[in-house]
């Protein structure tokens, strides 16, 4: 499979998913109506508290569902001196948490860098992983790294059994998942006492909405250790955004207007108040800065008078600002809600 | 009307509230609470369902109730197996009522 971009598809630009998002006749309730009545309008961020930096959209696999059309034939990725003006930021305010991300952010040559200068200014950091990346060859010794910057590991696994992870995620993927979890339990990650945090990610294999947290996570926890002798810390739930290869998947076939329609009606004012651009500020590989990772992909950078790059940062004008909002937003707010870190209510 | 059943009334199950809201109203109260978390949990409350819409062949709710077990996290195998159970029921049932057929052939017999 090809990114959207390879395959010059038409929703491989921002502009034309924003049409399908916002077209009239396949409109449903604006979400900025949805907040107006729930006295949320216009949301505003809460403080920075996490430093999402998104550091290119290069990756080893190419998922059904990629909301940043990321995969092997990209190659746009975070430079030296960006990563350098990411740190400077960090330096300069007491932001406790960097969130890095991808593609896979692993394959970027600054990963490591991030991830050290990050832990020298004594930060929490997380490393969004695919998990398939720890059995690279380039990758050997990934595991022991991140075990030894105690970096936490959120890793992707839409379901405990093989068919259903790898018909979003690839042929094969389940299996090196399972063999990057294995790797990571040997090293201590997933395992109590250790301080090495191993947390999943599950997201649905299609055109639904996920289940409660609690109740797949005690699935995934039994199925993974009866089937596989595999442990982690906690399962975060995250709904699929109309936006980008799943955008696609749900317009080619014909499940649109149906899924927009189950966001719309699941909309949770409590979901709405904690979505995670509140308390979020993500980077670009280029250093423009957006109020979430679904923004970025969407083109819409901060607005509303804040800085938009990286290089012109200011605490003040970006701490409380006015974030951007659209119709795939809902993906934020359905049901328990849904962000980097699972449920939000 | 080309078909009896129409996927879009699934949606407008709300207007058999019209005539008499407070039944409905009862309806509403008295099935939600069925589907709480209770002794058995959600996902086996709506695989439950599925079984039964199965036996019922009530298409608005098999439609439901295949994406509420799938969104309360079961798979295709689980889903499966609950329309085993329903059809074995429903076989079983009929099977079982041989035995009437017997007791009148034997009643009627010499
Ligand atoms: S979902 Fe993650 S692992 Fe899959 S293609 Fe996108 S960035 Fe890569
Ligand atoms: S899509 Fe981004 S901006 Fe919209 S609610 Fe979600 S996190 Fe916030």
């Amino acid at each position: 499979m090809q990114s959207l971009l390879r395959q010059q598809h038409p929703l491989a630009v921002p502009g034309e998913q924003l049409r399908v998002l916002n077209d009239p006749a396949l409109a449903h309730r604006s979400f900025d109506d949805a907040l107006e009545r729930s006295g949320l309008h216009p949301l505003t961020s809460t403080g920075i508290e996490v430093l999402q930096i998104n550091v290119g959209k290069l990756c080893n696999q190419t998922c059904k569902h990629c909301h940043v059309d990321a995969g092997p034939d990209r190659n746009e990725v975070m430079t030296r001196e960006t990563a350098a003006l990411c740190m400077a930021v960090l330096e300069q305010t007491e932001i406790p948490t960097v969130d890095i991300t991808g593609g896979a952010p692993e394959l970027n040559p600054q990963f490591r860098w991030l991830v050290s200068e990050s832990k020298r200014l004594g930060r929490h950091v997380m490393d969004r992983c695919n998990l398939s990346v720890l059995l690279l060859p380039s990758q050997k010794d990934l595991g022991t790294f991140l075990a030894h910057y105690q970096v936490e590991v959120v890793a992707s696994l839409p379901y405990f059994m093989a068919a259903y992870t790898d018909a979003q995620r690839g042929e094969g993927v389940f299996d090196k998942s399972i063999e990057a979890i294995r790797l990571l339990n040997g090293l201590g990650y997933g395992r109590e006492g250790s301080g090495l945090e191993l947390n999943l990610v599950y997201n649905p294999v299609g055109a639904f909405l996920p289940p409660p947290q609690a109740s797949i996570e005690a699935d995934f926890r039994r199925e993974l250790l009866v089937r596989h002798g595999v442990v982690f810390n906690s399962l975060y739930t995250i709904t699929n955004m109309p936006i980008s290869r799943f955008l696609e998947f749900l317009l080619r076939t014909d499940n649109y207007d149906r899924y927009m329609q189950k966001l719309v009606q699941a909309y949770n004012p409590a979901a709405a108040s904690g979505v995670m651009c509140r308390n979020t500020l993500s980077v670009g590989w280029d250093g423009v800065l957006y109020d979430c990772d679904f923004n970025q992909m969407l083109d819409l950078p901060v607005s509303f008078g804040a800085p938009v790059h990286i290089r012109d940062f200011v605490h003040d004008r970006l701490d409380q600002r006015r974030i951007v909002t659209g119709q795939h937003c809902y993906g934020c707010t359905a049901g328990a809600g849904s962000g980097c870190g699972g449920t939000t209510v | 009307m080309s078909s009896y059943y129409h996927e879009d009334d699934l949606a407008r199950f709300g207007e058999m509230g019209k005539n008499a809201p407070e039944l409905w109203e009862k309806f509403q109260d008295w099935y939600g609470a069925v589907f709480e978390e209770g002794a058995l949990s959600q996902r086996e409350k709506s695989l439950i369902a599925l079984a039964v819409a199965h036996a019922v062949q009530c298409p608005y709710c098999i439609d439901a109730y295949t994406q509420d077990c799938l969104q309360k996290g079961s798979n295709l195998d689980q889903m499966t197996e609950a329309v085993h159970v329903a059809s074995a029921i429903r076989g079983g049932a009929s099977l079982v009522h041989g035995l009437q057929m017997r007791n009148v052939t034997q009643k009627l017999s010499m």
